[in-house]
């Protein structure tokens, strides 16, 4: 979790692991890990609210918070 | 009326399809310009934000009737865009590229030259007249009317982030721009203050002049040494960098500061001007006071009024369209 | 990308100027060898990149192999205008009988290169060129034609040149032309230029700067061992170092280009005019800028964050100031979540600290949140940038 951003990966919706929010995030936020998508922990601060992985997800599965 | 750009202006944008370009059109478009065509070589038939993207100028100018450029390509490729806008007669071009390398820099300002077209830039922010809602380049971002309030005080700015600033300040203290010039920081720039000021002294909408100078070079030199006799408007000065003056040698934001013993100091600058009737103010916030008392003085002398604000204005309005508000909360699941 | 003189000459021999016989090298024992070889008397020339060495003991003549080696680990060992000596360049000893200045450089008000051409040359030359009737003759090159032959001829009779002598220095006057287009050189000047006892000419010294801007396209460079550098009037410090490091860390956005200084006052700031102004408002408002630095072009929150938790290790900063113009593409929001991970990574206490935001911009509401969250003072676009500086000099004053 970032101090001022904290990206969620819903593990119900995200069963495909189609990577599309990995595909659009410019700041590489979700990484692979055994076939599965997975937030970098590092990066959670470096989300700029594009929202592209938002427009992208089909299973809604992405969530995002503000922490302030 | 207004200085390089008004509302004829048909704005060409050569590299419309970069990541940069692709930003400071929208805002452009958003402010009012007349964006009317785009360049990338092998993108013909592609549109940006509608605007439609031709290979050559040439063929942009016939289709599109443009009359103004404005260049943000890598540098590599600078020269011969601005080139390619010079040879279609294209008036003023402002180059945003900053790092061309200078030979290339100086063939192309000897070529602008030669087809009697100006160039503002390289590594220059653009140029904006307010009342006419027109610029070319990123000045004032994605809502330049905060910072850049139609009035009648040209501002010339070596530096980029410090025209948009001294406007902002120019306009906060209920005065307005006529236009503002991004002059370009580099050693070697298409319009110096020598090209530019002639422009705001036939400019009936210019009553006065603010300029950002920074160590370095000659160009406020030269100026300093023009202005008595041709230039008849208050200039209001400011040097920003004036601890360089103290350490020859070191080099800092921009390539032409560097200052060599005995000349570039911002203090002989500051005796020319002086010396040339030019008030220099020693922190930038009292700017707008010494606008203020130039233009009184130069009232009184003409005894009548040239509209000097006596009270400090509302505020600028702000932006409607204001990105990264609220943007979340159409989307659900987010808390704010 | 100012070049040593032994650089210079490198370039001067390659467009086919002459130079004298000689070496550069790094250590006395080379030194003996160099001058074993030219036979007869040479000189000791150290490398380094400031002008006024001769006076400051930096040249040195040396009769025969042995003294050679002894003047160079004098050199070597000590410091020419507080510069350590590294290299130096052991050249035959010329016998002149004339000395000229013929350089080359950019005329910023003409926008195009300007040949300089004196009958007087040495350490005093601008001086001597800013003398009416010194003999100097000026020449504007139109890019598009450069420097005609007749030109050349023109400007070598201005030097005095006569005889076979007029063609060999009009090809001189060519070349160091031809030099600065194919090199990219802002800068090219042989002073003094020699005419020696037998009539020849020769740049007996050469002073060339690249243009930082076209070395992505001098590669070519590299092959005569001259490598792009990083030019300051000294040596980086630590943390100018580690300043550049972070900077590197990513390519998005610049947060760095550190400049240390000793002060109190810790400083983050937009790069440009705007840097410039706010150091100077620190300074009057009886503040210490404890270093320059620069972020721009929206940079990653990593590198804001890594950039104030050097600032915050300097020992004696005991205040921040973020401080920038209004921007255009830098987001607020960003620089806030950076400048507050990095002081609390530092285990400083944003609320207790003395620091102060002036940041407008780009998502500056976003941004103004943050801040408030974490109890920092901030400045909106109304207030400038001197109120901002003199309030937070103030601050750490108390």
């Amino acid at each position: 979790m970032g101090l001022f951003v904290t990206v969620k990966l819903n593990p119900e919706r995200c069963q495909d692991g189609c990577q599309a929010c990995l595909d659009v995030c410019p700041v590489n936020i979700f990484k692979l890990e055994g076939g599965k998508v997975k937030v970098v922990a590092e990066n959670e601060d470096e989300c700029t609210f594009c929202e592209l992985c938002l427009e992208r997800c089909k299973n809604k599965s992405v969530e995002i918070i503000k922490n302030y | 009326m207004a200085v390089l750009i008004d509302d004829r202006t048909r704005i060409l944008v050569q590299g419309i399809t970069g990541r940069e370009a692709a930003t400071f059109t929208k805002d452009m478009m958003d402010y009012g310009s007349k964006v009317v065509a785009g360049v990338t070589p092998g993108k013909q038939g592609q549109t940006v934000h509608g605007i439609p993207v031709f290979d050559t100028v040439k063929e942009a100018v016939e289709k599109q009737k443009a009359n103004a450029a404005v260049v943000s390509v890598p540098p590599a490729f600078a020269k011969d865009a601005v080139m390619e806008a010079a040879d279609c007669g294209l008036s003023p071009i402002a180059c945003l590229t900053e790092r061309i390398p200078k030979r290339d820099v100086i063939e192309m300002v000897a070529y602008a030259d030669l087809k009697g077209v100006k160039i503002i830039g390289p590594n220059s922010p653009g140029v904006i007249s307010p009342a006419k809602r027109s610029k070319l380049g990123f000045l004032g971002g994605n809502n330049p009317e905060r910072a850049f309030r139609p009035g009648h005080i040209g501002v010339i700015s070596r530096s980029g982030g410090m025209c948009t600033e001294v406007a902002n300040l120019v306009s906060n203290a209920g005065m307005g721009i006529s236009t503002a010039i991004g002059m370009g920081g580099d050693s070697v720039v298409g319009s110096t203050y020598l090209d530019l000021f002639p422009l705001f002294e036939q400019d009936p909408e210019t009553h006065a002049m603010v300029l950002f100078c920074e160590p370095g070079g000659t160009k406020e030199d030269v100026l300093a040494e023009w202005i008595p006799g041709h230039f008849t408007k208050p200039v209001v000065a400011f040097f920003g960098g004036k601890f360089v003056d103290n350490m020859p040698g070191m080099r800092f934001g921009h390539a032409s500061v560097i200052v060599r013993p005995g000349s570039g100091a911002t203090r002989d600058k500051t005796r020319l001007f002086q010396q040339a009737g030019v008030k220099v103010v020693e922190v930038y916030s009292d700017i707008p006071k010494a606008l203020k008392e130039l233009l009184r003085e130069k009232e009184k002398a003409a005894g009548r009024k040239i509209a000097v604000p006596r009270k400090k204005a509302a505020p600028a309005k702000r932006a409607v369209k204001k990105i990264g508000k609220n943007r979340k909360s159409k989307k659900g699941g987010k808390k704010q | 990308m100012r070049l040593y003189e032994y650089e210079g000459k490198i370039l001067a021999q390659k467009v086919g100027i002459p130079i004298p016989a000689g070496k550069m090298v790094d250590s006395p024992e080379a030194a003996r060898e160099v001058a074993r070889d030219l036979k007869g008397e040479v000189v000791i020339k150290a490398q380094i990149l400031l002008g006024g060495r001769g006076k400051a003991g930096g040249v040195k003549f040396a009769r025969d192999p042995e003294e050679a080696e002894r003047l160079t680990r004098e050199m070597l060992a000590g410091k020419i205008r507080d510069r350590k000596v590294e290299k130096v360049l052991v050249e035959k000893k010329l016998e002149i009988i004339e000395e000229m200045y013929l350089g080359i450089t950019i005329d910023e008000i003409k926008k195009r290169m300007i040949l300089l051409a004196g009958r007087t040359g040495g350490v005093e030359v601008e001086a001597i060129a800013q003398k009416p009737g010194a003999g100097f003759a000026r020449f504007h090159v139109d890019p598009f034609i450069g420097v005609p032959g007749f030109r050349a001829k023109e400007l070598a009779k201005h030097l005095g040149a006569a005889d076979k002598g007029l063609g060999a220095l009009s090809n001189i006057v060519s070349r160091l032309y031809g030099l600065t287009q194919k090199f990219d050189a802002s800068v090219a000047e042989i002073n003094p230029l020699v005419k020696t006892k037998n009539g020849s000419y020769l740049a007996a010294d050469c002073r060339v700067e690249i243009d930082d801007d076209a070395l992505f396209r001098q590669k070519e460079l590299e092959s005569f061992g001259i490598f792009p550098r990083e030019e300051r009037g000294r040596e980086p410090t630590e943390l100018e170092r580690k300043g550049a490091e972070i900077d590197r860390v990513d390519h998005r956005g610049v947060a760095g280009r550190v400049v240390e200084f000793e002060g109190d006052t810790g400083l983050i700031i937009g790069g440009g005019g705007a840097s410039l102004t706010v150091f100077d408002a620190i300074l009057k408002y009886g503040g210490k800028p404890a270093n320059y630095c620069e972020i721009g072009g929206n940079p990653t929150v990593k590198k804001v964050q890594l950039l104030t938790e050097l600032i915050l290790s300097k020992p004696g900063v005991k205040r921040l100031a973020v401080i920038t113009n209004v921007l255009s593409n830098t987001r607020v929001d960003l620089v806030a979540r950076g400048v507050i991970k990095g002081m609390l990574n530092r285990g400083i206490d944003p609320k207790k600290f003395p620091v102060v935001f002036r940041v407008p911009g780009a998502w500056e509401d976003e941004g103004f949140k943050i801040l408030n969250k974490y109890g920092i003072k901030y400045f909106e676009r109304a207030h400038t940038m001197d109120e901002a500086a003199k309030y937070v000099v103030e601050m750490g004053k108390s």
